[in-house]
């Protein structure tokens, strides 16, 4: 039974890969471009959802690592002669580190006092980047990051980021499952219990925050490729708010759910921009109808009407 | 095997443990009881560490174990279950168990392999003992009141204690549910050697399955002694068992 299960499991996710290959090939430019944004968004609301929803931390402000491996891919590429393909590696360990530190200062303090911390933490890393001109460009940002030629064209940067965000999304699951991943869940449910079985719950903690962070980082590399663009509204507060509403709208319990609500975010970011400059109200509006009407999020509601039909079939 | 001598803490200046002493042996059954409010399980929160002592000493197989973190007091080998209900709701009953085999055998660093590679036949084996073998797939909501509390021993079980401590195990149990609790803890002690402290309300239970038995009243311990030493201490009648004056069966 979970044999057949899974094989229809890997044959999902086999199929899907092989509709994002096919993208370009019967997608507009504009809509490649969108698919790549909606991955790697997706990448880092998951990162997130490592520790939120898997670990019960309340990584407030997600997006300061976002922005941290978007700068330090592009920094790295602009500042030294080095391979730019040493970039892609060094923003995510840049971020690697900030979640590690900022996770040092943090993890003592329990749930909330933990997310206030860290918004003002990151509110200090983006007010750096922000002020410092000279290095980071301030609040004009990087434009133009010159790549490598395989990923600098739309199509190859979709490619790039498909891969990236592949593997990536095999690797955080990979980890979910494994003894870490086991003892993370059980931190997240029972911090006391997890103390007394014997697991030193705030190193277990800080090393999840670390790959969070470097995971966050490589969706903000995968940013410089796809938007060959860093500012530092990447780290905004409201940008991380955005990622908690992704998590909680997909469905923060479920491993694709940030993923589903990536996608549903940034469509009707993109539609909705358009029509009216009121986003942030919609997305008020957003949150708002999810905790009300969907407190599992989207996929957590599919997966209970797909068993209550399966129950009365 | 573990030692505790003049143990005390307070809160606000409420003394709730106050000089509190207490020996246990290798092998040996030892139950604490006490009216409600006595301090047992504050006791039991000091020795494991969940709260820090104000004063006094914790001494486990000869090394001084006062203030150490739980996990540090788990790792050398002290266990335990809690008196509510404390296990981890969104996890089923058998993942419940095999984060905490999983803990003990120090795999919480492997980040690659699948955990259904750990702790399997070792997990089984332990719902299999306590019974909640028909149940591992279910989360803990689905349980009865008395299964969860036989899911706390069997999470106290999976670090493969040498002492174990339980907090009112059987309270709120089915007369069934109590006697099969009180087997498996019988079963624990003889077949696999478990030395246990526990306390109870159901005087009955405790003097069926203790060795000796340490009486504390008001935080502070009255007397430890054996069933019949306790039963026939004057102190105990007078400030527990009712005040007769009668020796007590
Ligand atoms: N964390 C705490 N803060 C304040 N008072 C506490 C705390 N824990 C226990 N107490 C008090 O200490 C006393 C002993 O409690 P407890 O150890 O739970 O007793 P028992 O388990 O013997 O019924 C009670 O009066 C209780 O109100
Ligand atoms: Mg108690």
């Amino acid at each position: 039974m979970t044999g057949s299960f899974l094989r229809k499991r890997s044959l999902w996710v086999i199929a899907t890969l092989v509709v994002l290959f096919l993208f370009p090939v019967f997608l507009d430019r504009f809509y490649v471009y969108l698919a790549a944004i909606i991955l790697l968004t997706g990448l880092c609301a998951t990162s997130l959802n490592f520790v939120l929803g898997y670990g019960g931390v309340y990584q407030f402000h997600h997006a300061v690592f976002y922005g941290a491996g978007a700068y330090g891919t592009a920094l790295m590429i602009l500042k030294t002669g080095l391979s730019p393909w040493l970039g892609f590696i060094v923003g995510p360990v840049v971020a690697a580190m900030l979640g590690f530190i900022i996770g040092l200062i943090c993890v003592r303090l329990s749930k909330l006092y933990f997310g206030m911390l860290q918004i003002s933490l990151g509110s200090l890393v983006w007010a750096i980047i922000y002020r410092w001109y000279s290095f980071t460009g301030g609040d004009d940002g990087i434009h133009g990051v010159p790549l490598p030629d395989i990923i600098s064209s739309p199509n190859g940067g979709y490619y790039f980021t498909l891969i990236v965000t592949s593997i990536s999304m095999f690797v955080l699951y990979r980890m979910i499952k494994s003894p870490f991943g086991s003892a993370l869940q059980g931190i997240r449910d029972n911090p006391v219990r997890s103390e007394m079985i014997g697991v030193n719950v705030r190193l277990q903690q800080l090393l999840a925050l670390t790959i969070a962070g470097f995971f966050g980082g490589v969706a903000g590399a995968l940013f410089v490729v796809v938007d060959n663009t860093v500012f530092p509204d990447m780290m905004f507060w409201t940008v991380s708010l955005e990622l908690v509403i992704m998590c909680l709208l997909g469905g923060w319990l479920s491993y694709l759910g940030p993923m589903v609500g990536a996608a549903i975010i940034v469509l009707l970011r993109t539609y909705i921009s358009g029509i009216t400059v009121y986003w942030a109200l919609a997305l008020g509006i957003i949150m708002m109808l999810v905790i009300f009407f969907l407190p599992n999020g989207v996929l957590g509601y599919l997966d209970r009407f797909l068993k209550k039909k399966a129950r009365a079939r | 095997m573990l030692e505790v001598t003049a143990l005390s803490k307070s809160f606000d200046g409420f003394k709730a443990v106050n000089n509190a002493s207490l020996s246990v042996k290798d092998g040996e059954v030892v139950a604490v009881i006490g009216p409600n409010g006595a301090g047992k399980t504050t006791l039991f929160n000091l020795i494991t560490g969940v709260i820090r002592p104000d004063g006094g000493k914790v001494v486990f197989r000869g090394k001084d174990i006062t203030g150490l973190k739980p996990y540090q007091v788990c790792r050398r080998g002290i266990s335990r279950s809690f008196q509510v209900v404390n296990v981890f709701p969104r996890l089923s009953v058998f993942e419940n168990v095999q984060v905490s085999v999983l803990s003990r055998q120090k795999k919480t660093w492997n980040l690659f392999a699948p955990s259904s590679k750990f702790a399997v036949a070792e997990t089984e084996k332990i719902l299999e003992n306590v019974g909640l073998t028909d149940v591992g797939d279910a989360t803990s909501a689905a349980l009865s009141h008395g299964e969860r509390k036989v899911l706390e021993i069997a999470i106290a079980l999976g670090g493969n204690p040498e002492f174990l401590i339980l907090d009112e195990p059987t309270a709120g149990m089915s007369p069934e549910e109590t006697s099969r609790c009180i087997d498996l803890i019988r079963q624990l002690k003889e077949k696999l050697g478990i030395t246990i402290l526990f306390c109870e309300h159901d005087m009955e239970i405790v003097f069926s399955i203790s060795d000796r038995i340490m009486v504390m009243v008001h935080g502070s311990t009255v007397i430890q002694g054996t069933c019949n030493e306790v039963r026939c201490c004057q102190e105990v009648q007078d400030a527990y068992l009712g005040g007769s004056d009668v020796c007590l069966m």
